[in-house]
């Protein structure tokens, strides 16, 4: 069996990065659009931590600490949007918030 | 880096294997991607949000596995205890009997999900030409210690600042904002 090296990782963290852009590009409900940003955040956390052990240091780790602490400012205030939508509209699709469309 | 850092690496190089086995990282890959695919399908946000603390955690075994034991707390507290229960919550506050009867793509899907496609074509052709610039150094980092040298990224250590010392503070300006902002946002009368 292979030893397990950092392309491993690179290559689980792209599949989990396209399933959230999937999820994010075709999903109408809002709140599975928030996890599916989630999902890309992850990706993006488990990248750095991969080459903070690629590189031997952890600057990598401090880095996917600081994305942890903005997606829950991310998660935070885009449920509190969400609220304040679902307050006035009754819907959580977002092919039905078009107020500033034309 | 720090010299301290430095030494202290190398002396774990020096004589410790790796407890995890390959198997551990094909199996928390692949519960990661397959909860991953139930996220993005599933039709009531419930399952999804089931869905999404399974891939968290298995992607915190993936940080045991890359000698990351803080960030892998900070994923089980912070993700799945703190950001999934605000999930939850609000997925109880708004109407999810209509919405899981509804359509649950939206009408561009296709050009959605061509997008996707090309996105993965372009990792796909990125990974498959640079995977020379990942060579696998075999390095290891302390566990024991590492949540001690974050700390001394972070805060800084004998009385003077840490390198991310200022990023820090503004980090939680940040998130003062952010709770102004959901308690606003949410106020029904300002």
């Amino acid at each position: 069996m292979l030893p397990i090296t950092t392309l491993h990782y690179l290559v689980v963290a792209a599949a989990l990065f396209v399933l959230g852009v999937i999820g994010v590009l075709t999903r109408r409900n809002v709140v599975i659009v928030l996890m599916s940003i989630e999902l890309i955040l992850n990706a993006v956390n488990l990248n750095l931590v991969a080459f903070s052990r690629m590189w031997g240091n952890l600057h990598g780790q401090v880095f996917a600490i600081f994305v942890t602490v903005d997606a829950a400012a991310e998660a935070a205030v885009g449920l509190g949007i969400l609220i304040a939508f679902f307050r006035n509209k009754e819907t959580v699709n977002v092919d039905e918030i078009d107020l500033l469309k034309w | 880096m720090n010299p301290a850092m430095n030494s202290a690496v190398s002396t774990i190089n020096a004589g410790m294997a790796p407890v995890a086995t390959p198997w551990f990282f094909y199996v928390l890959a692949g519960l990661a991607v397959a909860s991953g695919v139930a996220v993005i399908t599933r039709r009531n946000a419930v399952h999804a949000a089931l869905a999404l603390i399974v891939t968290l955690l298995s992607v915190a075994g993936l940080y045991l596995m890359l000698y990351a034991p803080f960030v892998a707390g900070v994923q089980i507290i912070v993700y799945a205890g703190g950001i999934m229960v605000l999930f939850l919550f609000v997925i109880m506050l708004v109407n999810i009997e209509r919405s899981s009867k509804e359509r649950q793509f939206n009408r561009m899907w296709p050009v959605g999900l061509a997008a996707a496609c090309a996105l993965m074509a372009l990792f796909v052709s990125a990974i498959a030409k640079g995977n020379k610039l990942f060579p696998d150094r075999g390095m290891t980092l302390p566990e024991s210690s590492n949540t001690q040298q974050i700390a001394a990224l972070l805060y800084g250590e004998a009385g003077k600042m840490g390198q991310y010392t200022f990023a820090f503070e503004i980090a939680s300006l940040l998130l003062l904002v952010a709770i102004l902002g959901a308690v606003i946002m949410t106020k029904k009368k300002i």
